[in-house]
Order: structure tokens, then sequence, then C-alpha cells
């Protein structure tokens, strides 16, 4: 699926934002952010956000601390209208229908939209219940049916082989790489379109970390994958696209070999070659 | 010396100091009630002593003290000894003083007798005989035999006496109460056919309580036939009805082995019996019970209240002044007086509410209130209300220390903030609620001020809970032992012969309010277990 993103042709001469995404069909596209802007009160944290994002890929979002990447990810799941004196303007469509429409329901929105975040944060519950949680919250009460996706949520993240044998233990007994594909785990056991991950491997050590990669890159198949990361590697070895913010703006999102390669712009330029961020 | 002090060294000293001095205190407390409430149940030896004067004592020993005088030099050779005499029905004193000089001999009886009464308290003396109305049933060393071999038999009737008189007279005597208020109401709508019913159940129940009657007044009398000839070391003679005799042994012919078998049986009398005399002797156990039933009503009241309370506090409310205010508000009312919750828990819950409740339920017993007095029920609602501050308190910093991140892992995963609170920050919070629960309990369970005036009494007729419908009974007044402390040791009649007994019911108090938080602390750890063993 992803190998068809990558063979699209691509112009480099884009004008000032180019987003090559665009140029997809229609119907290619799962979310699309329109003229998105979010005050923390009067303090404007994103400004004028235009992305659109295909199926199935992955897209990585980078810039320097306190650009907004955090916030931007928390609007495509609405985790920031918990935030007080929170102001959102400009649309988010994911499959075409506005999340932030007055009628729309921010539970079912977030069962389509699943989120890992930067320290995992499994539920002080066994490992079972972690992964039930999301199904039972969502009315699955049968006993057989929970057992079923707990077990494929676990071989989907890669974690079955090492905890088969101990699913009733406390899942705060994991080794914080195990939590964090647990935390996955959990995510993917509600079967959401999207996947977002704030930093999912800033806490973790090398090998976990190249696990976590290469689930992404696994899940890839049926999900859409929203990360954000610091480690610039990271973001060239498993993503697509990648996004790159500035100050709240988005400065440049293009394929990740475009990005790295041959950006277009020099900010994006100057911040992959180490100059600021 | 500035080196010294530069170190940091003294205020180490200092503060391990300050905690040594706070332990000594703990423990010298402990000390002393323990000390001077665990010897109170041996058994120790019967003393006869000869004065210069020619007249004799006979009591167990109990105290000495030294006499300053100024001009002797050997004072400390002079002192005077307090021995426990007993027999109040004769002496009209428990105790007598004798100076060390006056005495002219001691003796230790082998045969001297100690006999515990359900009333009068003890009394000393020889046994001479058992009679049977005028028959004699034995003489000297037999009838102290015969006397042990009798007196189990006796004690199972005076329980068959209790039982009746408590259960079976009480709960039919109820019954009748009620249905004569029923048979009033009735005849003043005018049923006919239901009066008639309801007056051939009165005489039915009238009828099994003159049987039952019967049969208590049989038991007496086999029970006071028998008497026991006691003679006083003064040479007084004494007729002792059986049935008033609880327990006798002679300590001078005891070894250790049976003077610890009356120790354990004192001891267990002290927590599984009822007061005898004002209190002063027998046991506690409806102070325990009254003790442990108010805290367990309290909890179950004040832990949704409190928790639901600081839950809306830190998850619902707007976080602003006006919850500034009302948290400022909760904290100082941890720091009101106790009696001013009494005084409170007086004019709105039993004046308030109870007068409310009698007038709309039990209108046909008025003028007696029902619940319109004192009662075990109004008195947990009063500690609930003082422990409230404490239990909001904790739940708040236990809500506090839930990490954002699980909640916002929840949310993410489409559960909304009812269903977060519910199975993941209500849980996880669990240690903080319970040591909210732990200081609540350890509050209330000492406090006896506001239950002065809210229901508790110096001696309640019945349990709260009793095999009489509805089983649990929460408008009775009850007793408890904080004030059961004060009763014995400042308002019994006899307030010298109860002093061991205030220390050992103190020490009582004190186990069953450790024993309450040590239940909550394990409680509180095994879920603290559960929730937080993290490994990284
Ligand atoms: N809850 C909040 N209230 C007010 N301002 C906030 C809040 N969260 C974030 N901000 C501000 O919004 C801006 C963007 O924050 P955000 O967390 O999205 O940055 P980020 O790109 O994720 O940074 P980092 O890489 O350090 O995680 C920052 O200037 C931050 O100070
Ligand atoms: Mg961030």
């Amino acid at each position: 699926m992803d190998t068809d993103i990558q063979q699209q042709p691509q112009s480099n001469d884009n004008s000032e934002q180019g987003y090559p995404a665009a140029k997809k069909e229609r119907n290619d596209i799962l979310i699309e952010c329109v003229d998105l802007s979010l005050y923390y009160g009067d303090k404007r944290a994103l400004i004028d956000v235009n992305l659109d994002i295909p199926r199935h890929c992955i897209a990585a979002f980078i810039g320097p601390s306190g650009c907004g990447k955090s916030t931007l990810l928390r609007c495509m799941n609405r985790l920031n209208d918990l935030v007080e004196g929170v102001t959102i303007a400009g649309t988010i469509k994911i499959d075409g229908v506005d999340i932030y429409h007055p009628n729309y329901d921010v539970t079912s929105l977030r069962r389509n939209v699943g989120m890992v975040f930067q320290k995992s944060n499994p539920f002080p519950k066994s490992i079972y219940d972690n992964i039930a949680y999301g199904p039972r919250i969502g009315g699955i009460t049968k006993k057989s049916q929970l057992d079923e996706i707990v077990q494929r949520s676990l071989h989907r993240s890669a974690l079955w082989e090492e905890v088969k044998d101990r699913l009733d233990d406390s899942a705060l007994g994991l080794s914080g790489g195990q939590q964090q594909r647990l935390c996955i785990a959990r995510a993917i056991a509600v079967e959401p379109k999207v996947i977002l991950m704030d930093e999912p491997c800033s806490a973790l050590d090398p090998i976990s970390t190249e696990k976590i990669e290469d689930l992404m890159i696994l899940l890839k198949e049926n999900y859409t994958i929203l990360v954000v990361t610091h480690n610039m590697q990271q973001a060239a070895r498993v993503s697509d696209y990648t996004v790159f913010m500035l100050l709240g703006k988005v400065i440049e999102f293009d394929l990740t070999d475009n990005i790295f390669q041959n950006p277009s712009q020099k900010e994006t330029e100057a911040y992959i070659g180490g100059r600021f961020g | 010396m500035r080196d010294f002090w530069k170190s940091g060294d003294p205020y180490a000293w200092l503060t391990g100091a300050a905690l040594v001095f706070s332990l000594l205190m703990v423990g010298g407390l402990l000390l002393l009630i323990i000390t001077k409430g665990l010897g109170f149940f041996w058994p120790s030896r019967v003393v006869v002593i000869t004065l210069k004067d020619g007249s004799k004592y006979m009591g167990q020993e109990a105290g000495s003290e030294f006499i300053p005088t100024p001009e002797a030099r050997d004072s400390a050779k002079k002192y005077r000894i307090r021995l426990k005499i007993g027999n109040r029905d004769i002496y009209g004193l428990d105790f007598k003083w004798t100076n060390n000089d006056e005495i002219a001999t001691t003796t230790y009886p082998p045969d001297a007798l100690v006999i515990e009464r359900t009333e009068w308290g003890n009394m000393y003396g020889f046994i001479t005989a058992i009679k049977d109305g005028e028959k004699t049933l034995g003489v000297q060393d037999a009838s102290t035999d015969m006397l042990k071999t009798l007196l189990p038999e006796n004690k199972k009737l005076r329980k068959k006496i209790t039982a009746i008189e408590k259960d079976d007279l009480g709960g039919i005597s109820t019954q009748i109460e009620q249905l004569r208020l029923q048979l009033n109401t009735l005849e003043k709508e005018g049923k006919q056919s239901q009066t008639q019913r309801v007056k051939s159940d009165i005489e039915a129940l009238e009828k099994r309580y003159n049987d039952k009657e019967l049969t208590l007044v049989k038991l007496k009398q086999s029970l006071g036939a028998i008497h026991v000839v006691i003679r006083s070391v003064d040479g007084m003679v004494k007729e002792l009805p059986m049935g008033s005799v609880v327990r006798v042994y002679e300590p001078n012919n005891m070894g250790v082995p049976a003077k610890t078998g009356v120790y354990v049986s004192k001891f267990w009398e002290f927590i599984l019996e009822q007061p005898r005399e004002a209190n002063t002797e027998g046991g506690v156990f409806p102070a325990i019970f009254g003790t442990v039933f108010m805290v367990l009503v309290m909890s179950i009241v004040v832990m949704p209240f409190g928790v639901l309370a600081a839950v809306y506090l830190k998850e619902y409310a707007r976080q602003g002044l006006m919850v500034k205010i009302v948290r400022i508000c909760v904290n100082n009312l941890a720091g009101v007086p106790s009696m001013v919750f009494g005084v409170f828990g007086l004019g709105f819950f039993i004046y308030g509410i109870g007068g409310t409740i009698d007038v709309l339920f039990f209108k046909s017993s008025l003028p007696t209130p029902t619940f319109g007095t004192g009662g075990v029920l109004w008195a947990s609602l009063t500690l609930t209300l003082l422990t409230l501050p404490v239990v909001i308190v904790s739940t708040e910093e236990g809500l506090a220390a839930v990490p954002q991140d699980i909640k916002y892992g929840s949310l993410s995963l489409g559960a909304n903030r009812f269903e977060t609170l519910i199975h993941i920050i209500i849980p996880a919070a669990m240690p903080g609620i319970l040591t909210g629960l732990i200081l609540a309990i350890a509050r209330a369970a000492g406090e006896v001020a506001p239950l002065m005036l809210t229901g508790v009494v110096k001696l309640a007729p019945s349990l709260p809970i009793d095999t009489n419908f509805p089983f649990v009974h929460l408008e009775r007044k009850f007793m408890h032992l904080g004030f059961h402390i004060y009763d014995v040791g400042f308002q019994s009649p006899n307030v010298e012969a109860a002093k061991p007994m205030v220390y050992m019911t103190t020490f009582l108090l004190i186990v069953i309010v450790v024993f309450l938080n040590l239940t909550a602390i394990r409680i509180r750890n095994h879920l603290k277990k559960k929730y937080t063993s993290s490994v990284f």
C-alpha cells in the first residue's frame, strides 16, 4: 500500500507550501486540516495549518520544541478540549466528516483516532485489562470476544510472545519499552483508523526504539500513523511524509525523501542541517 | 567547635532527639496504662493482719506509700499499706489504710476465700456451710468443693434468665406495644374486623408473655434456694444466695497455673460480658460493640459523601475563587471543636430531622420520642460531619496524585469523563481515599464529647443489633468505651475500686483504635502494591 504512495510522481518545484498529497485523488485523503488555528487563551499556538494526509502512511511531525507539534496532534482527537481556555478556528475533516461540528460525537472520534503518549501510561491494571479496557468501554462484554481482541492486539504489537504467560500480571511490571508497545496494543484494540504517536520512543533505549519503529512500519498496512519525533533519523527511517513546523506554522509538508534531501524552504534546510532547534 | 556546627551534625542530633522524645512519651503512656491495667485481673494473695489493738482485717494488698515525717530521720521505715477489704455491704468501704507500726501480725490463711458477687463487690472470708433452704448440704472443706461444682450450673442458669428477660420478654413486649399502637389507630378509623384480629393477636402474645414470665420465676427460685454461709475475719456471718455468686477462688492456695486460669477467665469476662455494679465490675462488651458499631456506621456514611464531594471539587468544579473558598472552609471545619458538632447534631439531627421523622412516621408513639432523641444513628452522623473534612482533603490529595497521563490514556480510548473517573481515577486514588478513612476512624473512635449530646449512655439496656425485628436498631442509645472510661473513673459510686477498670478500658480502647486502623492500613497497602509497582 505504502509503495504506491512513494511511487507517486513528484514535483520539486512546489510553490510556497508544497502539498504533493493534495494532488492525489480526493478519496485517498484521510485527514484534511483547513485553516486550523488554535489559541491557548490569548496565545496563538497554531497558525493557519493546512494539511492533507493520505490513508495508510506514516506522517512524521518535526520541528523545534514548542512549535506546536503536540498541540496539532491533540487537535486530531480533540484532546485539547479538556484544556481550559482553548479556542479553535478552522476545521479538521477525517474521512470527509468535520470533527469539530457541534453535533459530532467526541467519544466515537476518539475510538477512530487512537493515541500513544510520550511517556508510556499503562493503567494500573493487569495486561489483559489494559487492552480490554477500550473494547469494554465500547460495549463488548463477551469473554471469548475480548480474549480474541487481546490476543490479536498483542500479536500485532509484537508483544504476544513476551507476555502471553502473564496476562493477569500488573502492566506496571513490564519494562519501559514493553509498556509502550502495550500502549500501542491498547490503542489498536479499539480498531482505530488513525494512531497518533507523540514522541513514542523518546524515553526508550535504542533496541526498544527499533522494535517500535518496526512495529510502526508493520501497522502502516492497516492504520494511518501520525508521529511526532525529535529524532531526525527516525523520521527519515520510518515516515513516508514529513511535516516541518515552526512557531505554530507548517513550513513544509512533503514526501520524506524530498524534505531530507531537497527541502524547498530554507528554514527546513537550516533545521535539518542542525543550525537551529 | 565552629566546624562542629558547620558540619550540620547538631541538627541531625536535634531532630533525632525530638523523635526519641516523642517516642518515649508515647511509650511511657502505653506502659503506664498497661502496668496499671493488666495487673487488675491477677488474683493476688489474701492477707489477714492483726493490729496491736487486736482488731483484724482481711483483704488483698492494693499498694503502699511512705509517710514523710520531717522530725524522724528513719522516716523511710514508716509507711502505710492499703488493703482492699471488700465486704462493702458490711463495712461500707472497700479500702482501708493501715500504718505499718500498728500491725502486730500478718498471716496468709490458705483457706481464705475471695467471692465475686453480682452486687456489693468482692467478699473476703471463710466458707462455713452450704444450705438448701433449711437443709445443710455440706460444711467446711466439703462445702468449698461443692461450691465449685455448683458454680458452672449457676452460671448457665443466670445466662438463661438474662436471655429470657432480654430477648424473649423484651421482644414480646415490643410486639405488644406495636400492636397496641396499631389498635389505637384502627379504632379511631373504625375498622371493626381488623380491630378484632389485632385484639386476638395481642391476647395471644400476652399469654406467651405470661408463660415466659412463669418459667422465669421458677428459674429464679431455683437460683435463690441455695445459700452460701460465709464467716468474715471479724466473726460476722453472712448468708449469700447462690444466685449472686459469680466466681470463687482461694488465691493463697493456688499455684501460678491456677492463678493464670482465673486471670484468663476474668479477662474474657471483661471483654465478653455485660457490666455489673454501675459499670465498675464485669465486662465492657456493650461498650466495645457500641464503639465499633458507631465507627462502622460512620465509615459507611462518610466514605461516599466525602469521596463524591472531593471528586466534584477536583474533577468537575471550575477551579476558581469559589472552589478556593470552599476548600478553605472544609479545611477549617476540621479544626472546629468537636463539642460544636455535638451541639449541631443535637439541634439539627435529633430535634430537627429526628423530630420530623417522629411526627411523620411514629406519630402513634408520641410524646415518647423514637428518633427524636439521641441514638447511634445521630451520633454516627454527627461524627460523619466531624470527619468529613479529613476524608475530602485526603481524597483530593489522592486524586491529585493520579497521573494526568493515564486519564488522557483512558479518554483517548473513547471513554467519557465519568467512565474514566469510575474505572481509572478512583481505583488509582484508592490509597489516598483509604488514608482519609484511616484518619477519620482514628478521629471518630477517640471522640467522646459530641457523643454525650447525641446518644451515648452509661448503661444501654440493649445493643443496637439484636434478634428482634428489624435486627438493626439505629435509633437506640448505645455505650462507648471513651464515655465508659469517663463514667467509671469519675461518675461511679466507687471511684477508687474502679481505677484499674479505667486503665483496662483505656487499654482496650487503644487496642480497638489500633486494630481498626491496622485493618484499614493493610487494605490500603494491598491496593498500593497493586497500583503503583512501576518498574523501569
Ligand atoms: N495547556 C497549555 N496551556 C497553554 N499553553 C500551552 C499549553 N500546551 C502547550 N502550550 C503552548 O503551546 C505551544 C506549543 O506547545 P506544544 O506542546 O504543542 O509544543 P511541541 O511542539 O509539542 O513541543 P515539544 O517538542 O517540546 O513537545 C508552546 O508554546 C506551549 O508553551
Ligand atoms: Mg510535544
